[in-house]
């Protein structure tokens, strides 16, 4: 079963990595871009039958740090889980 | 009886020689060398120190994977029963990772990696690890890191300040750190974490070119706190 998670820096985080990215592409010419935050996909292929639980816990212990992000569980077949 | 302290080596760790040697230097004891895969630590430890380095290639997050190796969880076992842990640039991010201590290092603020030595203000000198300096005493330390933006909450923050838990913060602009934080205490003051590396600033004054010799005073505390208890 396959598993999509998705982390994001917190609102207020400062990204820097984004901010040069969104400088560069005004560099590039596109005009019109509010603001840029990079964040992190992690795949994961996991048994069938993996819950919800399981996955929030290994985004809570390791995949995410949710002193400075959050992270969102994709791909369940089940509503989407939001932390 | 002889000074206790143990320096752990994860993979990736490229300052365990150097923080073997202050000890040594300082205590005049060897320090006892530790493998990130030992499930156990050594009895009777006085000090556990974290090294600086990449610990694990900086993988998903800088600490992030060495804080969950086998030797970790021997390592918040031991800071809640008081052992002392030092952790040095890599090893202030595997803390935070461990949640031995709050707040997260970020990129620097700059987006560069900076190496370079930096003026620092000697906040608590309270502390285990820094009663030997004056305080609000300004030093010399050398900083190598590309995490090293400390970042808490507003209302963390507060209470570290509140609760005379920033150790150190930098005297010049640096990383991008929160409120200019450089280092920080747990709330029993036993658990130290700084971005700075002291442990490169230990040559007596007359080979200072090496770096200073204002980080030996921080090991000097903790031996001496050590030693007279």
């Amino acid at each position: 079963m396959q598993v999509r998670v998705l982390v994001r820096l917190k609102p207020g985080v400062l990204d820097p990595q984004g901010r040069a990215v969104h400088h560069a592409l005004e560099g590039l010419g596109f005009a019109g871009v509010e603001d840029v935050r990079i964040g992190r996909l992690i795949e994961l292929d996991v048994a069938n039958g993996t819950d919800h639980t399981a996955l929030t816990a290994m985004c809570e212990k390791l995949l995410a740090n949710t002193v400075i992000e959050s992270f969102t569980i994709e791909g369940l077949g089940e509503p989407e889980g939001t932390r | 009886m002889a000074f206790r302290a143990a320096v752990i080596t994860f993979p990736g760790s490229n300052c365990d020689r150097d923080m073997a040697v202050a000890l040594e230097q300082i205590s005049g004891a060897p320090a006892i060398r530790v493998w990130h895969g030992d499930a156990e630590l050594p009895e009777r430890l006085d000090l556990i120190a974290l090294p600086g380095g990449f610990s694990y290639g900086d993988y998903l997050r800088s600490g992030a994977m060495a804080a969950t190796s086998p030797i970790m969880r021997a390592v918040v076992a031991a800071a809640s029963r008081g052992v002392p842990v030092l952790g040095v640039c890599n090893g202030f991010q595997v803390l935070t990772e461990a949640r031995l201590l709050p707040g997260a290092l970020l990129r620097n603020a700059g987006q560069r990696f900076i190496c370079r030595t930096v003026a620092l203000t000697v906040e608590n000198t309270s502390s285990l690890f820094t009663s030997a300096y004056v305080p609000g005493e300004q030093i010399r330390i050398p900083v190598a890191h590309h995490d090293g933006n400390y970042f808490a909450d507003a209302e963390t923050l507060d209470r570290l300040e509140g609760e005379g838990r920033v150790a150190f913060r930098y005297a010049e602009a640096c990383n991008g750190s929160a409120r200019d934080i450089a280092g920080v205490l747990s709330a029993n003051g036993r658990v130290l974490g700084m971005m700075p590396h002291p442990e490169r600033a230990i040559e007596p004054a007359a080979v200072s070119a090496l770096g200073g010799s204002d980080g030996r005073r921080l090991f000097e505390s903790v031996f001496a706190a050590l030693a007279s208890a």
